[in-house]
């Protein structure tokens, strides 16, 4: 861009602007630094409120007495099998769902299209989802976790719109070769269509991981709480005391409840903030893709 | 597929063309066999999960018995809805629910439309990626989490408080005090929420064609001018789709955060219908009046999809509806 005649006032609103978007970061970046400095801190410093831009000491009983508690390492656990078992299921039946609709030759596909794309724009609601989870024996299994949102129709529509763009001389080709849909599907569509797969695992694998939700509605066993509801009760509920107890019987004293809250926070984040600098591109491709039109 | 109904004489060729069509009708099913059975699964889904939830909609008219079953409980026509449109709550629930909604689209729905033209702006490549990825990154954690650091950053003794005093304020009882509820959630939607909003936004301006921007500097355009005359209206249709789902889900608050944030003093504010839903109808086990709410509030929700579409393709010739 013309570079060479800069007035003034665009100086200004560069200066300006890179000032803006720093301070965004900055806004950003800080609460979760803060966390992190707290939760190694040294529990008097904090009590104190001694600790303000800089870890006061250095002290990992926190995140110590967070791995020996009872609750956490089972529910860290749970997360992971729902995380697995839900994202499989969810990226094999969005691919099922998605490839037969963007097929021209699928007989009933408007309608098919029709009565998915409703259910976006109409949630019978809470209630009426219990119900069918209850009245299908699912209540308190994996399984009411795991399938009730088995296809984000949304997520489908951004991998029918993958299939659709796949030149169409190699269906043709393969047809043409005597192969049936089921080939085409297994051995042309979905190995083409490997980028897309992963941003979809993605996508779904965050959701679960983060959702506590359905585990609140769903789940009554406390042995099945995955590691977010185990969470709201530590952080929102203040439920530290199992932990702090646990501690104190191991010889860690002064261990406090802010320093506890953090390190099960951090614990529970550190998958996320792991593999997101990897990731983040494949996001953003994927809802790229979403925000044509379907 | 219209059947018209034609006069004795037109008999045979009407029998001759329903037959020709029943005909290429199943030429065009078995043609699709196999693509039938790789759908099989999906469509049991979406029929036993969602339209299954949908059938239980009934309960809204019904006294429901877990006994006697969905189809066996007693019949109550719309009590449940007189219940719930004369309860004094009512207008409260739908007050909170509206205002929790609009106050997102005025100060949430702009910021990253903002963060998208500034972030464009930027010369160096570093710089932008640096704030692109440090401000998409709260976009992925729980609400939970979100939910926990307000709590406690909020607190009588919390980091914002601390802050106040330090700076000689009177400590604020955020978490308590109903005034604040509404101001905390659109914050806390924007401080998460932000970033990954201005993905779309930023695509679109990725696209425009560079040369615009460069005839418009010989032309002496500023660079304030620059974003109001081809940045703006590049990103526009986008603008007016996201806008459109917003406005389809003006009754649909993030209901989970509200769930998370909310307690006995901050009701008066905080209490909108899906929460009302969730303590009456599920803690409370009343199902055949949580559906009915729920349904209230999803047929409201459809209609406002719908007109809002309407609306959108009207504006823009049918581009900028979401179908």
């Amino acid at each position: 861009m013309g570079t060479k005649r800069k007035t003034t006032g665009d100086i200004i609103f560069t200066i300006c602007n890179y000032l803006i978007l720093t301070v965004c970061c900055l806004l950003v970046i800080f609460p979760i630094y803060y966390m992190f400095i707290i939760s190694i801190s040294e529990g008097y410093a904090v009590l104190r409120g001694e600790v303000k831009w800089f870890p006061v000491g250095f002290d990992l009983s926190a995140y110590k007495a967070v791995l020996a508690s009872p609750d956490i390492p089972k529910a860290y656990a749970n997360t992971i099998i729902y995380t697995v078992i839900g994202t499989f299921i969810n990226v094999l039946m969005t691919a099922l769902c998605a490839y037969p609709l963007s097929r021209k030759k699928f007989y009933g596909r408007n309608v098919f299209s029709f009565m998915i794309i409703f259910t976006m724009f109409f949630d019978a609601g809470m209630i009426a989802n219990f119900m069918v989870v209850s009245s299908l024996h699912l209540y308190n299994t994996i399984w009411a976790i795991v399938l009730p949102g088995a296809i984000n129709a949304w997520y489908m529509v951004i991998m029918r719109t993958f299939f659709q763009q796949l030149p169409e001389e190699l269906y043709e080709s393969a047809y043409l070769d005597g192969a049936g849909d089921f080939i085409v599907f297994t051995r042309i569509a979905l190995p083409l269509s490997v980028p897309t797969i992963m941003t979809m695992v993605l996508f779904y694998a965050v959701g679960h991981w983060n959702s506590w939700f359905n585990a609140l509605i769903y789940l009554d066993d406390k042995v099945k709480y995955p590691v977010q509801l185990i969470m709201r009760n530590i952080v929102l509920s203040g439920e530290t005391a199992a932990i702090s107890g646990a501690a104190s019987v191991a010889g860690d004293v002064g261990i406090i409840a802010t320093n506890i809250k953090y390190a099960v926070v951090f614990v529970t984040m550190l998958p996320i903030l792991m593999v997101y600098p990897f990731i983040q591109k494949y996001f953003v491709k994927g809802i790229l893709v979403g925000a044509l039109k379907g | 597929m219209e059947t018209k109904y034609k006069t004795a004489a037109y008999g045979a060729p009407l029998q001759y063309r329903k037959e020709k069509r029943l005909q290429s009708m199943r030429r065009k099913i078995k043609q699709s066999g196999q693509l039938y059975a790789i759908f099989f699964l999906p469509l049991v889904y979406f029929l036993v999960f969602r339209y299954g939830a949908m059938g239980w909609l009934l309960l809204a008219f019904k006294d429901f018995d877990p006994i006697k079953g969905l189809m066996g409980s007693d019949w109550v026509g719309l009590s449940h809805f007189v219940e719930f449109f004369s309860m004094p709550d009512f207008w409260k629930l739908l007050r909170n629910t509206l205002l929790i909604s609009i106050y997102s689209i005025l100060f949430s729905f702009p910021v990253p439309i903002i963060l998208a033209l500034l972030v464009n702006e930027v010369g160096s490549r570093r710089f932008k990626k640096v704030v692109q990825s440090i401000t998409y990154l709260p976009h992925f954690f729980s609400v939970v989490i979100v939910c926990g650091m307000i709590v406690d950053f909020l607190t009588a003794d919390g980091l914002i408080n601390r802050v106040i005093v330090f700076f000689g304020g009177q400590p604020i009882s955020f978490l308590t005090d109903p005034k604040w509820f509404r101001t905390i959630y659109v914050v806390s939607g924007i401080w998460q929420g932000a970033g990954w909003g201005s993905i779309m936004y930023l695509a679109a301006l990725n696209g425009v064609d560079p040369q615009l921007y460069e005839s418009a500097v010989i032309d002496g355009a500023s660079k304030i001018q620059q974003i109001g005359h081809i940045s703006l209206p590049a990103i526009m249709p986008i603008i007016s789709v996201q806008l459109l789902m917003n406005i389809g889900s003006l009754l649909s608050v993030g209901y989970e955060k509200i769930i998370l944030l909310y307690n006995g003093a901050t009701y008066e504010t905080a209490d909108v219908i899906s929460t009302y839903v969730y303590r009456r109808g599920l803690q409370g086990a009343d199902y055949g009046y949580g559906t009915a709410v729920n349904l209230f509030q999803s047929v409201i929700s459809l209609l406002l999809v719908i007109i809002a579409n309407k609306a959108a393709n009207r504006l823009s010739d049918g581009e900028g509806g979401l179908w």
